[in-house]
């Protein structure tokens, strides 16, 4: 680390105002450029995260979503347009970063992350930012990164109501077990298409996801490390509450119980393809 | 009194207020006079057996209260108690056997 950072004419122009701010600088900005975040998620999260990190200039920018754009998305998922509609999102959401900034190499993924390759698919990733939206994807998406020692930075929306942390494996810091050991028996929350979600509120969320894992990249400023940020859109009230380490975590404690990825599914309450297929494809709603 | 902010999610049973009072020295007292004044809003916080749900946690300030002394934690009068129910953006089949009617699997 002792050569001094060196940029292209066109990426000091680009990437000027990081470059001057204290806190980032060329050294940070060298960071960025030579990073590997993977976004899981084109939706309403994973629209900011993206877009910011692309214009950060995150060297290696991963998407990974199986959906197809629905008209019903645009409300809050910035990244797709009305034209894309019907498109695979990780080709519109692809088509757009490369628009904010071409420089940088854009992975698509568009597949669903699954036990069988979760691991493939996370290895190659500095960072794991999490915009899914199901508690099965969640907890897979925790327990693969534990395992592999990934920084996870997690959000979360529902109606008026955002939450986001950073799981940090290893530091006896806690994960997503530690934080909500089990998942809501099927039935008891509604989900976003039921319950409906103020279209800003993924926006500000993932505008805090994007934060985290610059800050991580960069190694600038205290993470949301044990620390869970929860955010009221319509009181807008920011509150901060402690995540514990919990020693007994059956994936990150002590004494592990879960030492290999499980049928999440199953662990959700949820029994086997019970989902049906043209939910799976992303049919348009009735 | 306590003050204790509820969820979106929890507002309904609340007539539709985003923070409210309670009175009790301990966590267990605060959520009986909440039921009392709300009934049926701590069904989702506790369960049958009288026991906290795993998939949502209450603070007392900014701790869990499962690191405290979980429904015998003491409550002051000037402590805010939060509510804080596990959020996906949504569960995928809302209800057993029924599909959800849903088409788009990212937030």
């Amino acid at each position: 680390m002792s050569e001094a950072p060196r940029f292209s004419e066109e990426q000091v122009r680009r990437y000027a105002r990081h470059i001057i701010l204290p806190g980032i600088g060329g050294e940070g900005q060298a960071r960025l450029l030579e990073s590997k975040v993977l976004c899981i998620g084109a939706g309403g999260l994973g629209s900011p995260v993206a877009m910011y990190l692309a214009a950060a200039g995150v060297g290696t920018l991963g998407v990974l979503d199986f959906d197809r754009v629905d008209e019903s998305n645009l409300q809050r998922q910035i990244i797709h347009s009305t034209a894309d509609v019907g498109r695979p999102k990780v080709e519109s959401a692809a088509d757009r970063l490369r628009a904010i900034n071409p420089t940088i190499e854009i992975v698509p993924y568009d597949t669903v992350l699954t036990s069988e390759n979760a691991f493939e698919v996370l290895e190659p990733w500095d960072v794991v930012v999490d915009g899914t939206d199901n508690f099965p994807v969640r907890y897979l998406v925790n327990d693969a990164t534990q395992f592999l020692g990934k920084p996870l930075v997690y959000g979360s929306i529902y109606q008026w109501d955002g939450q986001a942390t950073v799981f940090m494996p290893g530091q006896d810091a806690p994960c997503y077990r530690c934080l909500f050991p089990q998942p809501p028996p099927p039935g008891t929350v509604p989900s976003c298409a039921e319950g409906g979600v103020f279209g800003v509120l993924p926006g500000i969320v993932g505008c805090i996801q994007a934060t985290e894992a610059v800050k991580l990249v960069t190694g600038k400023g205290d993470p949301l490390i044990g620390r869970l940020l929860i955010f009221d859109a319509l009181q807008m009230d920011f509150q901060t509450v402690r995540v514990r380490w919990d020693a007994d975590c059956p994936v990150c404690g002590k004494e592990p119980s879960i030492t290999e990825l499980i049928d999440y599914e199953a662990f959700c309450g949820l029994a086997p393809g019970q989902a049906p297929p043209e939910a799976e494809h992303g049919a348009p709603t009735p | 009194m306590a003050r204790v902010k509820l969820p979106t999610i929890l507002r309904s049973r609340a007539d539709g207020q985003a923070q409210v009072e309670a009175r009790g020295e301990t966590l267990r007292e605060l959520l009986a006079d909440l039921e009392v004044q709300f009934p049926g809003i701590t069904t989702t916080i506790v369960t049958e057996d009288g026991a906290l749900h795993r998939f949502v946690n209450v603070y007392v300030n900014d701790e869990d209260v499962r690191y405290l002394g979980s429904l015998e934690t003491a409550v002051g009068d000037s402590d805010t108690v939060s509510i804080l129910p596990a959020v996906a953006g949504g569960a995928r089949s809302p209800r057993p056997g029924v599909a959800p009617a849903r088409t788009d699997r990212t937030l």
